[in-house]
């Protein structure tokens, strides 16, 4: 269930971020979801792509800092309190959402969220219960 | 207004001077000769004896001293005088194990007041001036050496050691302090404390700086002097030879007067050792040849600049040396810390196991010295939460502010960004104006 996000470091000064994904344009990587978290010097990019494991090579041997982390995505449907829903599930079972993103699929009435959680597995375990659509990780990379 | 303390030796003709240097120099080396092993050995070593030298002139036959020969002597095996005889210590700042220490009998001391009231002398000092020292006092040799001319000078001490800038300044202020002894990137700190405080310049007394311990260019001189409204006299020197006081600068701005009657200079090829020409830039050496505690032969400070021998303008005959153009080795020189790339590399190695790469940037904010360390992200060092990586700079940031007694800027940058080098590792940029 879990969708491996590529994480890469990247510093906060002009020209670094494209120099990213010039590698990952060169190598012919599809890019599903993004976001940036920054501080003043730095930041992390964070990628949902097509092939996790062919992005990470590729930028690993370019010389990037990059890892790749577990994370869920449920998918929900565009009303008010969808999101909160999921939010509301996972406080319950305590367990702590270290940060999301989300982004709009093809479908126009859902959208998809991004979420890395403390416990992964157990999130996956308590929204599924909760009747929330967590989305297999094989249909985020062929999306 | 400018004066000189001791008419007599700082104004001595060049005859009588070689004639002194060479009858202080026979009794030091024989001196160090038979109280210390250390030199006894070199000299052997060497094939020189201690009548080989029969004038200043045969100077250039004595084996160096390196900062090394301290290191292995540590801590008191260049001694020249028993324990008994010494009355007081000091030491570099060595974080790193590489802290040299320095014994002083009570001639040394008296010596030392004696140097630095000339110091004092050239700011204009006298009995009725009011000296305040905020240098650092303890094993630094800046606190007390300032404090010891002016007690030399007959001058009224006022001991703030460094810090507390705001308390500094009302001290100042109150008690009408005519001359300030410290650093120069504290001298424009406390200059612009003054302004942020609102007070006036003109409601204080100062009449001069005595400024040193880091190198400063003539520009940053100049803006101190238009910020505090004084005149200022650039000290040198370093614990080896006894501290501040071995050479000082004087109203013409035409070099560094050395206080050559104590401490002889030369200046040598740093690779081949050989003496060099006046106006020829290479590694200062000095000689200590009245000091009783530590007397130093042939000392090579690794600092670079070039002497001269032509008389002063303002009555001195004291040889000059220019200003400090750079370090031989790599030790920099931070707001008047000693900092070592080699100390940056062993606080990361507390972290990790591999030393990431790494740079030094030191730079000139106003007239303030910065430095800010760039660590290369390391695959082991990375995580994808802001969290981490702020806790990771953190943990750095504070690494070395107790390894290197300094704050620093710490900044994470991308894998490869540090440019490498093939020969010897390029570990600092230095751009505060040469």
């Amino acid at each position: 269930m879990l969708v491996k996000q590529i994480s890469v470091f990247v510093e906060n000064s002009k020209g670094k971020l494209s120099r990213v994904t010039e590698i990952l344009a060169q190598n012919g990587i599809n890019l599903r979801a993004l976001s940036i978290a920054d501080t003043t010097d730095f930041g992390i990019l964070r990628l949902i792509v097509q092939n996790p494991e062919k992005a990470y090579d590729v930028l690993k041997q370019n010389g990037v800092t990059v890892k790749t982390t577990d994370v869920i995505v449920v998918k929900i449907n565009d009303r008010p309190a969808a999101l909160h829903n999921v939010l509301a599930r996972l406080s319950e079972a305590d367990i702590a959402v270290e940060y999301m993103y989300a982004f709009v699929g093809k479908e126009r009435d859902a959208a998809y969220v991004i979420i890395k959680s403390d416990n992964s597995e157990k999130a996956v375990k308590e929204l599924s219960k909760g009747g929330i659509t967590v989305v297999p990780a094989k249909d985020i990379y062929e999306m | 207004m400018s004066k000189i303390w001791n008419p007599e030796a700082e104004c001595m003709s060049r005859d009588k001077m070689h004639a002194l240097q060479s009858e202080r120099l026979i009794k030091k080396v024989k001196e160090v000769y038979d109280n210390v092993p250390h030199y006894r050995a070199k000299m052997d070593e060497k094939g020189v004896k201690p009548e080989d030298i029969r004038s200043v002139d045969d100077l250039h036959l004595l084996p160096f001293t390196s900062k090394q020969d301290l290191r292995d002597t540590y801590p008191n095996g260049l001694f020249a005088r028993p324990n008994k005889d010494i009355v007081e210590i000091h030491a570099t700042s060595g974080t790193t194990g590489k802290q040299v220490v320095a014994g002083y009998t009570k001639n040394d001391l008296e010596l030392w007041g004696e140097v630095m009231a000339r110091v004092l002398a050239s700011a204009g000092g006298d009995e009725n001036s009011v000296v305040q020292s905020s240098y650092g006092y303890g094993l630094f040799t800046g606190g007390l050496g300032a404090h010891y001319g002016a007690q030399t000078l007959g001058a009224m001490a006022i001991p703030t050691s460094s810090g507390n800038t705001e308390r500094q300044i009302r001290m100042m202020k109150d008690l009408g302090t005519t001359i300030l002894c410290c650093t120069p990137s504290y001298a424009a700190y406390i200059g612009e404390t003054i302004r942020e405080m609102g007070l006036d310049i003109n409601e204080f007394k100062l009449e001069a700086g005595v400024f040193g311990a880091e190198p400063w260019t003539v520009e940053m001189q100049h803006e101190i002097e238009k910020m505090l409204n004084i005149r200022t006299v650039d000290v040198y020197g370093l614990t080896e030879i006894i501290g501040p006081g071995v050479a000082f600068s004087c109203e013409k701005e035409c070099g560094i007067h050395i206080n050559e009657d104590h401490f002889i200079p030369e200046i040598i090829d740093p690779d081949t050792g050989e003496v060099l020409p006046d106006g020829t830039l290479g590694e200062l050496v000095f000689t200590c040849i009245t000091k009783e505690g530590m007397p130093v032969i042939r000392y090579r400070t690794r600092d670079i600049t070039s002497l001269t021998h032509e008389p002063c303008e303002c009555g001195r005959t004291l040889v000059r040396m220019g200003k400090i153009q750079g370090r031989s080795d790599d030790m920099l020189i931070i707001r008047g810390v000693n900092v070592f790339p080699s100390q940056v590399e062993s606080a990361l190695l507390d972290i990790s196991d591999v030393a990431p790469y790494y740079m030094l940037i030191v730079d000139r904010v106003g007239t303030r010295d910065t430095l800010e360390v760039q660590v290369e992200m390391a695959p082991d060092f990375f995580s994808d939460e802001i969290k981490h990586l702020e806790k990771l700079e953190k943990e750095i940031y504070e690494k070395l502010k107790s390894a290197l007694g300094l704050a620093v800027k710490v900044k994470l940058v991308e894998p490869k960004s540090i440019t490498r080098s093939e020969g010897k590792a390029v570990r600092v940029i230095d751009k505060r104006k040469k």
